[in-house]
């Protein structure tokens, strides 16, 4: 691969990928989630069918424990790419009584998330969902395809995966089943970030160096600012105001935030490069147990 | 972490791991990683925390790869995985293959996209069967380049001799295959990481590179500008709108084929041939969202518009005019067998997809098996079992347009699908066709 740097090979495979999901499912949807690998997707996706508009909606599952910036993003990248937007509500799978809350003060959504996305899934009839998912992330994610398929619990097998061949995708699948589809799968964080800033990609301020309220727990840094997050007394006294930036953006109550003065793309691209942590390092969601992403996985997670 | 490399110059290297259960690959990988600073430290924490629990002698770097609750469970790789790093000279996407004869498929399935093999060896043990079936279909797949690293030299005291002795028998192994791949032997610990990133003192008498310093600067082909022409259909842009864009005017009559360009170049005008008709045009646009282009080169995607109004959607292929692919409904190609379920015999009725198409699909007859040990070819039984290899003759419902494997990895694969479960049962590589043009495939696999 001689002629063509791997920016450009990484952004004609995921453009391919796209394209095939298009072409192989009778109705597919984005996952977005306003993170920057769900918006470099989204990015490519524009690209891959212009000058059409995109031949299908982004979906957004929204657990309601949202940064208010990530939202407001959300809802101006719809616009500006001219995409539909679906939502799936977290809340409203409580409210149906389909999922319960977790309890106690490191409660999270995340895991919840899970069933409303199958929900959604069955409600709109989805038979491809496209995710931001790379195999850098995780060791359970490094071991999966690119067309991930599902039974129809929406569960993944990961002893038995159709071989994937070539540029050959394999998207037959019974009525019922379905698929995700990872078109970034061979991307890495650095990739991500160096082809942001190639494309001059917006992204949520989240992601740049800002002054927050913060509140220290597990050796996480998490947001103290909104009130998403629920203190303990005893933790109120700790808050403090730091500087700092989101290496993900996802669900509030499980995204760490790390110490950074990187306010601008280049200073990201030099901080990722110096990085000792995985970004998945700040996600309390991992941290559960040794397969955390695996089980998570086997249940229809992401 | 992932390095700092120019991402305006920087080259893409694909490679994978084969050779035999418990050779050393995933730790290798592990080694490698390590070694390159390319492992993270709540990685590394991870990995020794798991050693420890599990009562590992030493930290397991396998685990950096072997991330399945079941693979963790057995010590052994099941899947494969895919691992990435990069130095200030390159890029790298790794697949950790496995060992186990079982899983061949997922071994089939990380080499089709390699340009490079890692086939390793334990030092005490040499060259054995399963050495011989990934050499084998490496070959097969048409791997240009195989680092035969002779590995766990720890255990034999470094000594020279014995790898000697492997590589002398990897060779004469190896000249059987048709397609003899440029071979580099290594001695190598991955345990310890001697010639692995690092040159060892343990092994004075070896004057070669170390595995890195190998991998940077091995130069692999890929598919080149100078190739034939071939963009397989994978959609068509029809925008429907009277919009007029901002770089390609009223979109009204727009309709533009969706592909990659698969090998060769396009250039605005050239004569083309756009199948299934197989019917002459002009290339009258070539798009991507930064606007329109001069030419099209390979592995990149496009949006082609032709002349005429020819009937082409998904399946559907351009080739240059002067260049035409082969077309025909039968022809004859090695195939592997992924399936422990089902049998492939004469009659076997499939699913066919290659390139953008799919169409069905009939075995009409078993021509040889191959014997991996010896490499002959034998025709005692036309049943294919799991991981089985040989060449049958196919016959399509529809023509396809093809080139032999040898010429084309892209437009000579395809896979079997069975038609009750939808699981990918078989690789295939096109050999020639049967009845259409009298093309002999110079180098057939065998
Ligand atoms: N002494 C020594 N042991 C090694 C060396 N390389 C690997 N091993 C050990 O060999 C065993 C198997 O290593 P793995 O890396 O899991 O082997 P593998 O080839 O990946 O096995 P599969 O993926 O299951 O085919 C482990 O216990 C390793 O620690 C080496 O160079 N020297
Ligand atoms: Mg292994």
């Amino acid at each position: 691969m001689s002629a063509i740097t791997h920016l450009q090979f990484l952004e004609s495979e995921a453009i391919y990928i796209l394209r095939e999901t298009a072409a192989q499912f009778q109705k597919p949807a984005l996952l977005f989630s306003g993170g920057k690998d769900s918006i470099v997707m989204a990015w490519l996706a524009r690209k891959a069918f212009y000058p059409s508009k995109l031949p299908f909606p982004l979906l957004h599952v929204d657990t309601g424990h949202n940064f208010p910036e990530a939202m407001e993003y959300r809802d101006w990248f719809v616009q500006e790419i001219g995409a539909n937007l679906t939502v799936g509500l977290v809340q409203k799978s409580i409210d149906d009584g389909r999922v319960q809350e977790e309890k106690g003060h490191n409660a999270s959504r995340n895991k919840l998330q899970t069933v409303t996305l199958l929900d959604t899934i069955e409600e709109h009839q989805y038979d491809a969902c496209l995710g931001g998912g790379r195999r850098d992330e995780e060791k359970a994610r490094a071991k999966e395809r690119f067309f991930s398929h599902r039974d129809e619990f929406g569960q993944w097998d990961p002893k038995n995966q159709r071989p994937e061949l070539w540029n050959i995708f394999n998207g037959r699948k019974h009525f019922g089943e379905h698929f995700r589809v990872f078109p970034l799968s061979n991307w890495t964080e650095m990739d991500i970030w160096q082809y942001i800033r190639q494309e001059n990609i917006p992204l949520p301020s989240l992601y740049f160096s800002h002054q927050r309220k913060i509140i220290e727990r597990h050796g996480q840094l998490l947001d103290a600012s909104t009130g998403i997050i629920p203190l303990l007394d005893e933790e109120k006294p700790k808050v403090k105001e730091m500087t700092i930036r989101f290496r993900t953006v996802g669900d509030a109550t499980c995204t760490g935030a790390v110490e950074s003065t990187a306010s601008t793309i280049d200073e990201i691209v030099a901080e990722v490069a110096a990085a000792r942590q995985t970004e998945r390092g700040t996600r309390a969601d991992d941290k559960r147990s040794e397969t955390a992403m695996e089980d998570r996985k086997k249940e229809g997670y992401f | 972490m992932d390095l700092l490399v120019n991402p305006t110059e920087s080259s893409l290297l694909r490679f994978t791991t084969a050779g035999s259960v418990d050779d050393g690959k995933s730790t290798l990988i592990g080694r490698l990683l390590y070694d390159s600073k390319s492992i993270f430290e709540d990685q590394l924490l991870a990995v020794e925390e798991s050693s420890k629990r599990r009562g590992d002698a030493h930290v397991n770097l396998a685990l950096l790869t072997d991330g399945l609750r079941a693979e963790r469970e057995q010590g052994i790789t099941i899947d494969v995985a895919y691992r990435y790093f990069a130095t200030p000279k390159r890029k790298f996407i790794i697949a950790d293959t496995p060992g186990h004869i079982q899983y061949t498929r997922n071994m089939v399935t990380g080499a089709s996209t390699a340009d490079l093999a890692i086939i390793l060896i334990d030092a005490r043990l040499g060259v054995i069967e399963q050495t011989m079936r990934h050499t084998y279909l490496a070959s097969l797949l048409r791997i240009g380049h195989i680092v035969l690293a002779v590995n766990k030299m720890d255990l034999v005291n470094f000594d020279q001799a014995v790898y000697d002795k492997i590589v002398g028998d990897f060779q004469a192994f190896a000249k059987g295959l048709d397609n003899l791949p440029q071979v580099t032997p290594i001695p190598m610990s991955a345990l310890n990481g001697d010639n692995v990133v690092d040159k060892s003192a343990s092994t004075p008498w070896y004057t070669g590179p170390s595995l890195l310093q190998h991998l940077e600067t091995v130069q692999v082909h890929s598919e080149t500008a100078a190739d034939e022409a071939r963009f397989a259909v994978q959609w068509v842009i029809r925008p429907i709108s009277d919009r007029k864009d901002a770089k390609l005017g009223n979109l009204h009559d727009y309709r533009g084929f969706a592909g990659r360009m698969a090998s060769g170049t396009f250039r605005m005008g050239d004569e083309v041939l756009v199948y299934p008709s197989a019917m002459k045009s002009k290339i009258t646009g070539i798009h991507t969202y930064e606007g329109p282009q001069p030419e099209a080169i390979p592995q990149l995607s496009y949006s082609i518009t032709v002349a005429d109004e020819i009937d082409t959607s998904r399946g559907g292929m351009i080739v240059k005019a002067n260049e035409p692919a082969q077309t025909s409904q039968e022809f004859d190609a090695m195939i592997c067998w992924f399936s422990d379920k089902k049998i492939l015999k004469p009659r076997g009725r499939f699913h066919l997809r290659h390139t953008t198409n799919d169409v069905r699909a009939i075995v009409t007859d078993v021509l040889y098996k191959v014997n991996i040990s010896t490499l002959e070819k034998t025709v005692e039984s036309k049943e294919f079992h799991l991981n089985d290899i040989g060449c049958i003759r196919i016959r399509c419902a529809s023509p396809i347009f093809f080139d032999p494997y040898s010429k084309n990895r892209t437009t000579g694969s395809f896979v079997l699908v069975d038609e009750q479960t939808n699981n990918t049962v078989a690789a295939g590589m096109i050999q020639r066709s049967v009845g259409g043009d009298d093309f002999e495939d110079p180098g057939s696999a065998i």
